[in-house]
């Protein structure tokens, strides 16, 4: 981690551990409550999770980057804002922000040497909208390099560990984001997701997340991995963290053209509904092979949960689902390798500090910068776009994304949401897959689906599987049922505690 | 053998927005290194392209003006290779589905014979794409500068069927597409700034085969002269190859205009694999029918429908009607003139295209700079068609109203300097018959058949009146009293 | 398909990526792997389905032809690894 000196030291007149331990699983609500009451200032509440960053990130490697004097100086400004009753929702709390969105001022990684040393000049839509609301950035959080991985092992900042269990993964590529959050050393953070990467870290680490219908997030600022799978959301406690969380994050911009035009709207409003007559869509493709037993518990356990509020299920299929693996494994790849060309060492990031010619300096400068999973994948989007093979691989993929868009379509004229497991298995062990990149692949099965059809995909915690690993509950909505999906996750959290339960040695 | 040439030209053209075509940057020429490269531009990490509504209503402009079909929707895709004048390590290009599909341009040419002909040029397509960046060669510590103020500038690249024959018509196709990018506003087309850059593809066959040879491309023939000297390099080249029995390998040239000669810079066999696709930044590029249409309402009159109205108004020869339609300037400034004259309109041609044209070429002016309004030339030409001064003579007013004597004013200068042609039958015949007096010899000479004696007394009428003497007249009269 | 050693290295030549000969060893057996999970999509049948590039239906919208960008270049070139009079500077490019 990357600290910066101290500017503003954190006032130490009240009671610190009371507060801590009341603070670290209350909602963003409640903390906004404190706040505008007075009963804590922001400069209070960020010293105390910077406090706890320092305490704990040595052991999770949850950040990359904390800059304590940015931070507290927003803190500043979120208080006068308090002060002078320009309060929003989320004005004054600290929110952890995933390496992948560019911050000005602040060392912007992306998990990778390649960034190592980019500061960057410019704010993504989503911090500039965080920075509106009047939130704090806590720091920002490590990252499968590039967002490519789903074990947070590929950064070059080291792998994340899981707060359940040291020697697991958090899963990725939001590992540091999903850890921040399980280990509360942010009281929420944000994610983004081309394959899975919000909800099978979130899954992994016990919290909620959700990504997007595609477009709602400006992915303006965000760098970018697979940009037509790519969208940023949140990573908090709850579905009703979520939900504060996504009125600020989601909203057009201007300056990404697949950003959608809409009104705007708030995530919170259908929070309360009851579930009466939910019809809840179970594909047969997900409860067939694959799952382990623990989770496969644990989901049917939350289902019957929601049958108990009022839902009901049915059967449906996702046929092509199967096939969402190698189609994702063609596209995303295909994208990143053009998408990651840019990083050439001319403008800014690493150079080699030794080469021949042009062409040596590209071609050191990039085996250098990049890791083993990030070659491995730009190699792969290379070859499938190359002469000859477009057609069969870049083509093919793109009508078999097509195909399993229309299961959705059909599967959504029978059901109002789609549930399943949001991993095949929990946290698996640090180092287990890391060397089978086909193994590591499988575990994003059930998610990956979503991003190809651009549908809003959420994970919440359903209690926990052999180990005392948590198990994540995978909820997909239809095109823009964002809300709808918040409710339908709120009501189970009304019943269950699961999303507020904590690793016991993280109880101070 | 007898060999013919088949030329193919891809044109860049680069838009005249404000803009950049993906980014809100400036796009003026001569801006300090970098200082017009915003995030977009250089590519930094998370920024998104948007696309310029202005550079696709040009491209609009241009398939309405070729007559093509405007594609909706058109795709934007990306070309991928590395240089360190892109920045994304892709170019932002259209492939399948560029906006503009088809179209043709219509060329005309004097053939040796003198005869005018025509000819039809098919276009294959024009795309919309964002040019790259400079690479600056001078020594900056042995290495080299990049200045990305010129990336992202649209360009619309205009692709022509292998339709020319010879580096002429070559030419007199990328003059027609020039002066049509500039009629329609476009494209400034000024060629030193790169504004307007031809590649070239050449390939030869034997007089009456069918089937094309291998061609190789000439990249950024900046003038018109360096493209007719490149394709005639290149097509000599190409043949003296075959004719020693070699084969031709398809390839990409440089001109080398030093030593006018061109040169391989990559083959075939190392030709770089793009690796296009769909650019999934931008979204189907829709352009719908009402737009069209508004577009098509502003456009001015087309230079090949002006040249059509001006040969059947004014009985213009086509070659004519064309170098008056070359740019809106020109054809603007014909207009004003022959408004004023309307009688006289090859008279006006005829001054337009040569003494204007001759002293703006001199002097590196453009029409719209032109020290002499129509208003001023047609006082002149008004002069010359109602016999006040003689067409030499004329040349010579002409010459102050340019320098801006007596405001241009042509009456005055002809007053002021006494230039009044004498066309008095009294005063001329007098004239004559004192130089019939004085050069008997000239007179016998003349009854005895020898031609030449005429007009050396016509030069003496001339040079007595000091060119004032109405020549119409002074041989009129001359031959009536010699034949007396 | 099959990939051959002289694909992984005709593919990283094209990625500006340099591998050495045990990467390139390690790459072939890994990408194998991956593209015998690939290889998954040539069962279907999709000659009657249309590409889908986006995952939304949506056309792409119009920016007005203004300048809204002004020079940055200092805080641009603050974070460039080697420039000089406003220029990026790069290893001699030769033609």
């Amino acid at each position: 981690m990357r600290q910066h000196g101290f500017g503003i030291h954190p006032p130490l007149f009240y009671d610190l551990s009371r507060l801590a331990n009341a603070m670290l699983n209350s909602s963003l609500k409640q903390l906004s409550t404190l706040l505008a009451a007075k009963k804590i200032s922001s400069v209070e509440l960020t010293g105390e999770f910077l406090k706890r960053v320092k305490a704990l990130n040595p052991d999770y490697n949850a950040f990359i980057t904390i800059d304590e004097k940015i931070s507290l100086a927003q803190a500043q400004t979120a208080d006068a804002m308090i002060a002078s009753g320009q309060a929003q929702p989320l004005t004054g709390i600290p929110i952890a922000q995933k390496d992948i969105f560019c911050t000005k001022g602040w060392l912007t990684t992306c998990g990778s040497k390649m960034l190592s040393n980019f500061v960057s000049p410019y704010d993504a839509g989503v911090i500039e909208r965080f920075n509106a609301a009047g939130a704090v950035n806590i720091g920002k959080t490590n990252m499968d390099e590039f967002a490519m991985g789903s074990s947070n092992e590929t950064s070059f900042y080291g792998p994340v560990k899981n707060p359940w269990d040291i020697t697991a993964v958090p899963g990725g590529s939001s590992g540091g984001s999903a850890c921040a959050v399980a280990a509360r050393m942010a009281p929420a953070a944000t994610g983004t997701d081309t394959g899975g990467s919000i909800r099978q870290p979130a899954a992994l680490c016990g919290i909620s997340g959700i990504k997007p219908t595609y477009g709602l997030v400006s992915r303006y600022g965000m760098i970018a991995f697979a940009s037509s799978l790519d969208q940023g959301g949140p990573m908090a406690k709850s579905a009703e963290d979520l939900a504060l969380m996504l009125n600020v994050m989601t909203g057009f911009d201007t300056r990404d053209s697949t950003s959608l035009q809409r009104a705007s709207e708030d995530y919170m409003r259908d929070l309360a509904k009851p579930l009466q007559g939910l019809r809840i869509g179970l594909p047969k493709e997900y409860f067939v092979a694959g799952m382990s037993a623990d989770v496969a518990r644990a989901v049917e356990a939350a289902i019957t949960e929601y049958r108990r509020l009022g839902a009901e299920t049915v059967e449906v299929s996702l046929p092509n689902t199967k096939l969402s693996i190698p189609v994702y494994y063609v596209l995303a790849p295909a994208e990143a390798s053009s998408n990651l060309s840019r990083f050439d060492g001319v403008r800014y990031g690493h150079r080699a500090p030794e080469y021949t010619n042009l062409n040596d300096m590209y071609q050191k400068s990039r085996a250098q910068g990049f890791g083993a999973e990030v070659k491995r994948r730009i190699l792969i989007g290379t070859y499938v776009l190359s002469h000859g093979y477009y057609d069969a691989y870049y083509i093919q993929a793109q009508k078999l994304r097509r195909l399993i868009a229309q299961d959705f379509a059909a599967a959504f004229a029978q059901c109002d949401i789609i549930m399943g497991p949001t991993t095949p298995t929990t946290a698996f062990a640090l180092g287990e897959k890391s060397g089978n990149p086909v193994q590591m692949y499988l575990s994003d099965t059930y998610t990956i689906a979503t991003n190809l059809a651009g549908l809003p995909g959420m994970s919440i915690p359903a209690g926990f599987g052999d180990n005392n690993r948590p198990v994540g509950l995978h909820i997909i909505g239809n095109y823009f049922t964002e809300a709808q999906m918040l409710n339908v996750a709120h009501q189970y959290q009304q019943v269950t505690d699961w999303h507020i339960r904590m690793p016991d040695k993280l109880i101070t | 053998m007898q060999w013919e040439i088949v030329i193919g030209l891809e044109v860049h053209t680069q838009l005249s927005t404000r803009s950049k075509i993906f980014s809100g940057a400036a796009t003026a020429f001569g801006a300090a290194p970098n200082a017009q490269a915003c995030a977009v531009d250089i590519a930094l990490p998370g920024v998104l392209p948007v696309l310029n509504r202005g550079a696709v209503e040009r491209a609009i402009r241009l398939g309405l003006a070729v007559g093509a079909k405007i594609n909706s929707p058109s795709i934007f895709a990306r070309k991928n290779y590395f240089y360190p004048d892109l920045p994304k390590g892709y170019q932002i290009s259209q492939y399948e589905l560029p906006v503009v599909a088809g179209g043709s341009v219509k060329i005309i040419q004097i053939d040796s014979n003198g005869n005018e002909c025509e000819k039809t040029i098919r276009l294959t397509r024009a795309h919309l794409e964002e040019d790259a960046g400079k690479s600056l060669h001078e020594d900056f510590q042995g290495m080299t500068g990049i200045d990305l103020n010129r990336a992202g500038t649209p360009l619309l690249e205009i692709v022509s069927e292998p339709d020319m024959r010879s580096s002429a018509e070559a030419v007199a196709f990328a003059k027609t597409l020039h002066s049509l990018v500039r009629w329609i506003d476009i494209c400034d087309g000024n060629m030193q700034e790169g504004s307007f850059r031809c590649d070239a593809n050449v390939s030869v066959r034997p007089l009456g085969a069918d089937k094309l040879g291998t061609r190789c491309e000439i990249k950024n023939l900046n003038s018109f002269r360096f493209l007719e000297k490149a394709i005639d390099y290149e097509a000599r080249r190409q043949m003296e190859i075959l004719e020693d029995g070699g084969t031709i390998r398809q390839e990409t040239r440089l001109y080398d205009s030093d030593k006018n000669e061109t040169r391989t810079m990559r083959s075939k066999e190392d030709a770089q694999d793009y690796r296009y696709f769909p650019d999934p930044d931008l979204l189907p590029l829709e352009i719908s029918e009402d737009w069209i249409e508004r577009v098509r309402a502003m456009l001015p009159q087309l230079p090949e429908a002006k040249r059509s109205s001006y040969m059947a108004a004014y009985g213009l020869s086509a070659y004519d009607a064309g170098a008056l339609t070359a740019t809106r300037e020109m054809a603007d400034y014909f207009e004003n003139t022959v408004k004023l004259l309307p009688a006289q309109a090859k008279l006006c041609a005829n001054w337009i295209m040569g003494e204007v044209s001759g002293h703006l070429h001199k002097e590196v002016l453009d029409i719209a700079q032109c020290p002499v309004s129509p208003a001023q030339l047609a006082g002149l030409l008004l002069r010359i068609s109602d016999g006040i001064v003689s067409g030499k003579t004329a040349k010579d007013v002409f010459d102050a109203m340019w320098r801006g004597e007596c405001d241009g004013n042509a009456d005055i200068i002809i007053e002021s300097k006494g230039l009044k042609q004498i066309s008095d039958a009294g005063e001329i015949e007098q004239l004559i018959a004192g130089i019939l007096a004085a050069n008997p010899q000239q007179v016998a000479d003349y009854r005895n058949g020898k031609e030449r004696a005429f007009n050396s007394l016509v030069g003496q009428a001339m040079k007595a009146t000091k060119g004032k003497a109405n020549p119409a007249q002074v041989n009129e009269v001359l031959k009536k009293k010699l034949t007396e | 398909m099959s990939l051959s050693l002289d694909d992984i290295k005709r593919v990283a030549n094209l990625a500006c990526i340099e591998v050495s000969e045990t990467e390139a060893a390690t790459a072939l057996i890994q990408l194998s792997g991956i593209f015998g999970l690939i290889e998954q999509m040539q069962a279907v049948d999709t000659s009657a389905i249309e590409p889908m590039s986006h995952a939304q239906d949506v056309v792409q919208r119009l920016r007005d032809d203004t300048v809204t960008e002004s020079d940055q270049r200092e805080l641009f070139q603050s974070i460039a690894p080697k420039t000089e009079a406003g220029l990026y500077l790069v290893p001699k490019v030769i033609e």
